[in-house]
């Protein structure tokens, strides 16, 4: 019986996880090497690509920053009641509930071109929505919680005695934050740095509400997969779908590394 | 350094930590801060370093206010309880933290580190981190972390209590012959009566955010100002009807009023060992407990119930015993006044002269 149950249980993991990762990499070279370049150097391939990794590199910039400071100043800051803290501390969970598709919505709502604050934008030059600050930001709105969630443990952990020892010692809050605090949650930073790599990679539903999935303009890799899918370019799909997937699993060997370490200190 | 805290108040919301406190500290002493857990001890200290803000009242170094300087302007040195030692550095960065703070030259804050790391001890463990050194090190590494900046005033909250019973009280005498060395203005946190007594060269007894007394520890044993402070220092029993007590008859004049007695103002006899019988009472033993050194007695003297110890010397008493009993003294109070009075029947109404 016992057997059985650990068989069943491989075989979900295997049925789930394994067998469509072989499926990528197969369907990817269906047509051998050269059919995989030519789907990966096809020009809207290589923009999707592109837009990919700019929407990484601003997210996971801004999602750091911001999330080590919302971290901080939701476990330290003394002045902020208890009640309004525990209140900023559910509403990090949101983007946890929320549905993507429904955060896209909400921003195409509030800055879309058909809303005033959109149209004033629009009027001054700055488009948002379908366009690369509209992708960031939805791609933002999906990711929030990831930094935050993994600081902020860390901060309260470590307490707050060594940040006032240093205080003690003479050293202002900068001077603090980078021999004191960032030491320890450092690993917990980068920890979450790979999450929201991860999550930005993969995201699909809110980008495609905001950006409209224009071919070579606002087209990102996972919707480009959906549309090569759309077309029955299933080698194209695939072989996209390989890039991220690869992409992927060296994220999560970085992660359980990053992950060991966060334990050690 | 000279302290002066005029009138210091710390609430947070509806509850009052510090309530109108008033203290001077002379330069160069030692003063320990006594008083149960959650009294305000701890909030004094912060408001002194400046990590806590004062909802009112000024707190002045060398006769000058310095509420609104920032804890990295005042020159003080904080030892905290779990030592908040930076674990992902050595000993020696450590205790050189404060002086790279102060962008000294290299050479300087060898020399300051190194000459700090004798001077408590810790030759050879420079290069160890927090994590591989003993409570009592780590204690010491805390000690020198704090000076390095040369302070002028050394704040310890409770030093001594993460270390077990048996090194604390070499500790403390290190901690004690440390800071007379280094000549630095110091106060204390604990709430252990022993280690102030010990260590202090004043104290001061703190209990629901109120400043009880201030002192010697002598004095503060001799002559407690506060029904509290008497409970608070050394043993004792509090007597309801202190005036069934012989020799104290007097304390029936003031209702209300409720003794407290100390095991050391009782002495205790087989009968006729006493010579001041007329002062005596007769009373029975009760319970006797070994206590390493000497017997603790529990006497009942009608529905009275002291204790007391007896010497290792003396005859051993039994449970039901009957025993003289003669109070010394004994520390009434009542509403509105304590006082001390002494057994008015050991002056002899009727000397012989011989």
């Amino acid at each position: 019986m016992r057997r059985l149950w650990i068989g069943l249980t491989y075989a979900v993991f295997a049925l789930l996880i394994v067998v469509p990762l072989v499926k990528i990499a197969t369907g990817s070279l269906e047509d051998g090497v050269s059919g995989l370049l030519d789907a990966l150097l096809r020009p809207e391939a290589l923009h999707a690509l592109m837009m990919t990794g700019i929407i990484v590199v601003f997210v996971t910039l801004i999602n750091t920053v911001f999330g080590v400071m919302l971290a901080i100043y939701l476990v330290r800051a003394a002045w902020l009641h208890p009640r309004i803290k525990g209140l900023l501390n559910s509403i990090v969970d949101l983007p946890y509930a929320v549905s993507p598709v429904i955060g896209g919505l909400m921003i195409v709502l509030l800055v879309g071109p058909d809303t005033a604050l959109g149209a004033l934008l629009e009027g001054a030059g700055i488009k948002i929505v379908y366009a690369l600050p509209g992708m960031v930001i939805a791609t933002l709105f999906v990711t929030f919680p990831l930094m935050v969630r993994e600081v902020m443990p860390v901060l309260q952990e470590i307490g707050s005695q060594q940040e006032e020892a240093a205080t003690m010692l003479g050293a202002y809050s900068w001077y603090t934050f980078w021999k004191v605090t960032w030491p320890s949650i450092r690993w917990g930073v980068i920890y979450g740095v790979v999450l929201t790599v991860a999550r930005t990679l993969g995201e699909f539903g809110a980008v495609l509400v905001v950006s409209g999935n224009i071919m070579n303009l606002t087209q990102t890799a996972t919707t480009l997969v959906y549309q090569d899918v759309e077309n029955f370019n299933v080698v194209a799909a695939n072989g996209v779908a390989l890039v991220l997937a690869a992409f992927s699993v060296g994220l999560l060997l970085l992660m359980e590394w990053a992950k060991k370490r966060k334990e050690v200190h | 350094m000279h302290i002066e805290v005029k009138g210091l108040s710390k609430s947070f919301g509806d509850f009052k930590a510090v309530q109108d406190v008033s203290f001077g500290i002379k330069k160069g002493h030692l003063i320990g801060l006594l008083g149960p857990s959650g009294g305000g001890k701890t909030s004094i200290l912060r408001m002194l370093a400046g990590l806590e803000a004062p909802t009112a009242g000024d707190i002045l170094f060398h006769g000058k206010r310095v509420n609104d300087l920032p804890p990295q302007e005042r020159g003080i040195g904080f030892v905290f309880q779990n030592y908040a030692l930076f674990k992902h550095m050595t000993v020696f960065e450590n205790v050189a933290f404060g002086l790279k703070v102060k962008k000294l030259p290299k050479d300087a804050i060898r020399e300051r580190v190194q000459s700090l790391i004798e001077l408590t001890g810790l030759k050879g463990f420079e290069h160890r981190y927090p994590a591989q050194l003993s409570g009592g090190q780590r204690q010491r590494v805390a000690f020198a972390r704090a000076l390095a900046p040369e302070p002028q005033l050394l704040l310890l909250d409770e030093p001594f209590a993460a270390i077990d019973a048996k090194i604390r009280s070499e500790l403390r005498t290190w901690l004690k012959e440390m800071i007379e060395r280094v000549g630095i203005t110091s106060i204390f946190v604990t709430h252990d009566q022993d280690e102030a007594i010990e260590v202090a060269d004043e104290i001061m007894i703190i209990s629901k955010g109120r400043l009880e007394q201030k002192g010697t520890p002598w004095e503060i044993y001799k002559n407690p100002e506060t029904q509290f402070v008497a409970e608070f220092i050394g043993e004792s029993t509090t007597v309801d009807n202190v005036a069934a007590l012989h020799g104290f008859e007097e304390a029936a004049a003031w209702t209300g009023t409720r003794g407290l007695i100390r095991p050391e103002y009782i002495e205790i006899g087989k009968p006729g060992e006493i010579t001041l019988a007329s002062a005596t009472m007769r009373g029975v033993v009760r319970h006797i407990h070994f206590r390493g050194s000497e017997w603790m007695v529990e006497l009942e003297i009608g529905d009275i119930r002291l204790i007391t110890y007896r010497s290792l010397e003396k005859d051993v008493l039994k449970p039901g015993d009957p025993v003289d009993i003669l109070i010394h003294r004994a520390y009434l109070f009542n509403e509105s006044d304590s006082w001390i009075m002494e057994n008015k029947l050991k002056v002899d109404p009727m000397p012989v002269i011989i």
